[in-house]
């Protein structure tokens, strides 16, 4: 499924109401940025495109066995340096690496969404937290396990650990936000009866955010194992990654690649069918 | 038993919202405020319970001025203190009875609170007083499937179980079809009259007031400009106390 | 006791039962897949080592600092090749999802193709995408810029349709019913309405690809993931410490800036 950050951050204009009510200024100043932006990334891609051709390449070879290895890949896959049973093995062990890295992930994101939750702590608590994500988020994934691997050693702590990074900062993001858009009512009128926070958390806010949560940990799961594929390729850290990794550029043989595209493509687009009946389901119930 | 002096309140610093507002309220009366949008109503409701801090004067309930506590200390004053909102302001995803029995865990233990631990006197209690506001059939229902008017007596049921002196409705009825309407006001009725509690309801019509008040404070602009027995409210006097913004809408919606 | 009261216990026991229930296959869950990955827990617990190593060794010294030039050069590379993939990309994915939404759309065949197709462009993994490129277009900045490319354009067919679709179909029926050709419609009605919503999303892309070019770049020898590589191997920390403050600059500065056009265009 698509990642739906922006449906959360950037609500789509066009929901809202009829947009000659708008005053005209407002409507102008968007316009114009939309121009100037359209116009800047044009600007960039002219100049840029040019120079992405690279000077001893001959673009149309290079595009015919690129043309030839996507159809060996997916019209005439198959095995050769290792087993069906060694990939399945492989593509679980991803699977695992995902689903650990999401529900540690998941725990470790819910503590730091609470205590950065504007409801219940100061204001700066909660920014505090954000931009400590913010920057965990811009440093990049493969370098959080490549990192890890150093300090740890290659292997399943570093991989988890090193993938936990983007998991605990993205969640807590995402359960920040939405806590922030539940109702403020509930939790104010356990206070009214004076709770104390912890209660108030269990009994309000809990049962309220479980939609939510669930829905965006799944999303986070989907993300993580595209994550778990990348990093096991490129920081060797394992699984049906570095099955793949192995298959294109150390065997070069296209056919076994094939083989694990596909074992890779039955997988994501399970986890995206299901994610999507998950969120209908999540979301209809209320 | 209620007793507020000289409450004053202002959001932004500059316009004041309640200018000196005095009023008292008895043991086991019911009390009406009325008075035009924007009057003060609910600002006066919610620095009785200090869910609005920074405001002046005094807030005496039962000689204890709920100003002056510190954190615990006024926790502790409001689990004395129910309170019943016009969004009825229940947990959704949960049954009837949990939501009756949030209204126990202002005295229990932090850990009680987080795994729902309820005794089992209590847990019969929150089922005999949904019973007794008529729901005992909706017990283990979700409060989302509940119409406007059940889940408004869910409120009731939860702040009975407080064991409150004082009960604070902002709009109780204001979501409400008139049917509704009547069984949750006969309930708060009821209620002041069998368990001597003191109720303080938010009302925006005139006649429901003066059917079931015993006691009727007038707000306008931040003030009370009529605080008498209800039989006093004359159709003119209530007619002064919506001054500008007038009859109108207010008086037709009955 | 009353009947009723018994069943106040059970029901409270039942829903005790199904947490206790829920957080014991949970806990199972995790100690399995431990164990089959061979993950110990007590690693969590000395997370904190790799942060105090990051800080300890990646502090950028002076020695390090001859490198800004080249780190420099790859990151403003690395900006645009992001930028291009996407701009690339969303023009191919405004035509396809102009053709597959199923408000627009002719033909409920064609819309399930450019589905299906989308679904298999973002969900091949952008590790084959970059290792299948590398073998034919070899270590060059076109084939980071194909892979992201081929990825993006799968992320943003979908999305574009689903805007597209979310416009409504009474909305295009009533400029339809005006006289307006298909062409017209999309061009004077549908796209002025969703200027900014496609936009949002193509800047969404472009943090994303900002992200994602580190990786690619690891994987294909080029760019910004490459010097990374490159120091980091060479255990050239301080000089790794600086593509990472590089990165970092990018991603957050890019993250500003779309952030303000997102509230300027909302
Ligand atoms: N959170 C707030 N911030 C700033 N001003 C407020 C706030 N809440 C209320 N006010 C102002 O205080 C005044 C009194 O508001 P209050 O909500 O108490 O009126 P009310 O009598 O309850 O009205 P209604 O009948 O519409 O509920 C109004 O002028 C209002 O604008
Ligand atoms: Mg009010």
């Amino acid at each position: 499924m698509i990642k739906p950050e922006k449906q959360l951050t950037i609500p789509t204009p066009t929901a809202k109401g009829p947009q000659f009510k708008m005053p005209v200024k407002l409507k102008d100043r968007r316009r114009v940025t939309i121009y100037l932006t359209l116009l800047v990334l044009a600007y960039l891609t002219m100049v840029t495109l040019p120079t992405m051709l690279p000077d001893h390449l001959n673009l149309k070879t290079a595009s015919l066995t690129f043309l030839q290895n996507i159809q060996i890949m997916f019209f005439h896959p198959g095995l050769s340096n290792t087993t069906f049973v060694q990939l399945i093995q492989a593509l679980l062990e991803s699977i695992l690496l995902a689903f650990l890295t999401t529900l540690i992930g998941s725990v470790i994101a819910f503590v730091l969404a609470l205590v950065s939750f504007r409801q219940l702590v100061p204001a700066w608590v909660g920014l505090a937290i954000q931009s400590f994500m913010a920057l965990i988020r811009a440093i990049p994934n493969v370098l959080w396990v490549l990192i890890y691997s150093v300090v740890f050693g290659l292997g399943a702590n570093a991989a988890v650990i090193g993938l936990t990074f983007h998991s605990v900062a993205y969640l807590t993001k995402v359960y920040t936000d939405s806590m922030e858009e539940l109702e403020p009512d509930a939790i104010e009128t356990m206070r009214a009866m004076g709770l104390k926070n912890g209660p108030i958390i269990r009994q309000a806010l809990v049962p309220n955010f479980i939609p939510s949560y669930l829905s965006w940990t799944f999303i986070r799961f989907e993300i993580n194992f595209a994550d778990a594929v990348a990093v096991g390729a490129a920081a060797g850290a394992g699984g049906i990654g570095y099955q793949l990794f192995m298959a294109s550029s150390f065997y070069f043989n296209f056919h076994e690649v094939g083989v694990i595209v596909y074992l890779i493509l039955v997988f994501a687009i399970l986890l995206e069918i299901a994610s999507y009946h998950l969120r209908k389901r999540v979301m209809g119930n209320q | 038993m209620l007793e507020v002096k000289h409450l004053m309140k202002s959001y932004d610093g500059h316009k004041r919202s309640l200018t000196d507002v005095s009023f008292t309220v008895a043991t086991g009366e019911v009390a009406a405020i009325i008075g035009p949008s924007g009057a003060g109503k609910t600002t006066i409701l919610r620095s009785i319970n200090q869910l609005i801090k920074d405001d002046e004067g005094q807030v005496l309930l039962n000689e204890l001025d709920m100003r002056q506590l510190n954190r615990s200390q006024l926790r502790q004053a409001r689990q004395n203190i129910g309170m019943i909102f016009q969004n009825y302001n229940l947990i959704e995803p949960l049954t009837a009875i949990e939501n009756v029995l949030h209204g126990c865990l202002g005295n229990k233990s932090t850990l009680a609170g987080i795994f729902s631990l309820y005794r089992q006197s209590e847990k019969e209690e929150a089922l005999q007083l949904l019973q007794k506001v008529g729901l005992g059939n909706f017990a283990y229902q979700q409060c989302r499937h509940l119409s406007g008017g059940q889940k408004q007596r869910v409120g009731i049921a939860r702040a009975l179980m407080q064991h409150p002196k004082l009960i604070l409705c902002d709009e109780p009825i204001a979501s409400l079809d008139p049917k509704s309407s009547t069984l949750v006001m006969e309930t708060l009725r009821q209620l002041a009259i069998e368990e001597h509690i003191s109720v303080l309801i938010n009302l925006h019509q005139v006649d429901i007031s003066r059917q079931y008040a015993d006691h009727i404070i007038g707000i306008n602009g931040g003030q009370v400009v009529f605080d008498d027995h209800a039989e006093a409210l004359t159709d003119t006097a209530a007619a002064q106390i919506y001054r500008k913004d007038l009859v109108l809408n207010e008086e037709a919606a009955v | 006791m009353t009947p009723k009261a018994l069943t106040i216990s059970q029901f409270f026991f039942k829903k005790r039962l199904h947490l206790t229930l829920l957080v014991l296959i949970l806990g199972l869950a995790y100690v399995v897949s431990s164990i089959g990955l061979g993950f110990q827990t007590t690693a969590l617990f000395h997370a904190q080592d790799g942060l105090i190593w990051l800080l300890h060794n990646f502090i950028p010294n002076a020695e390090s600092m001859r490198y800004w030039q080249d780190i420099g050069h790859q990151l403003v590379r690395t900006f645009l090749i992001a930028v291009t993939s996407t701009t690339c990309a969303a023009v191919i994915s405004l035509f396809l999802a102009a053709l597959g939404a199923n408000t627009l759309s002719l033909n409920n065949a064609v819309t399930w193709f450019i589905r299906g197709f989308s679904s298999l462009m973002r969900n091949i993994p952008i590790v084959a995408w970059a290792m299948i490129l590398l073998f034919s277009f070899k270590q060059n900045d076109l084939t980071g810029f194909l892979a992201l490319f081929f990825m993006t354009m799968g992320f943003l067919t979908r999305a574009f349709m689903e805007t597209i679709e979310d416009f409504g179909m009474d909305k295009i029926e009533a400029l339809q019913a005006t006289g307006a050709n298909y062409l017209q419609v999309i061009f004077q009605g549908l796209l002025p309405e969703i200027a900014a919503a496609l936009l949002s999303w193509v800047l969404y892309m472009i943090e994303n690809n900002v992200r994602d070019a580190t990786l690619v770049g690891l994987l294909t020898g080029t760019g910004i993931g490459f010097i990374f590589d490159l120091y980091f191997k060479g255990m050239r920390y301080g000089a790794a410490g600086l593509v990472v403050l590089a990165v970092i600059i990018l991603v957050v500065g890019v993250e500003v800036i779309s952030n303000l056009i997102g509230r300027l265009i909302e």
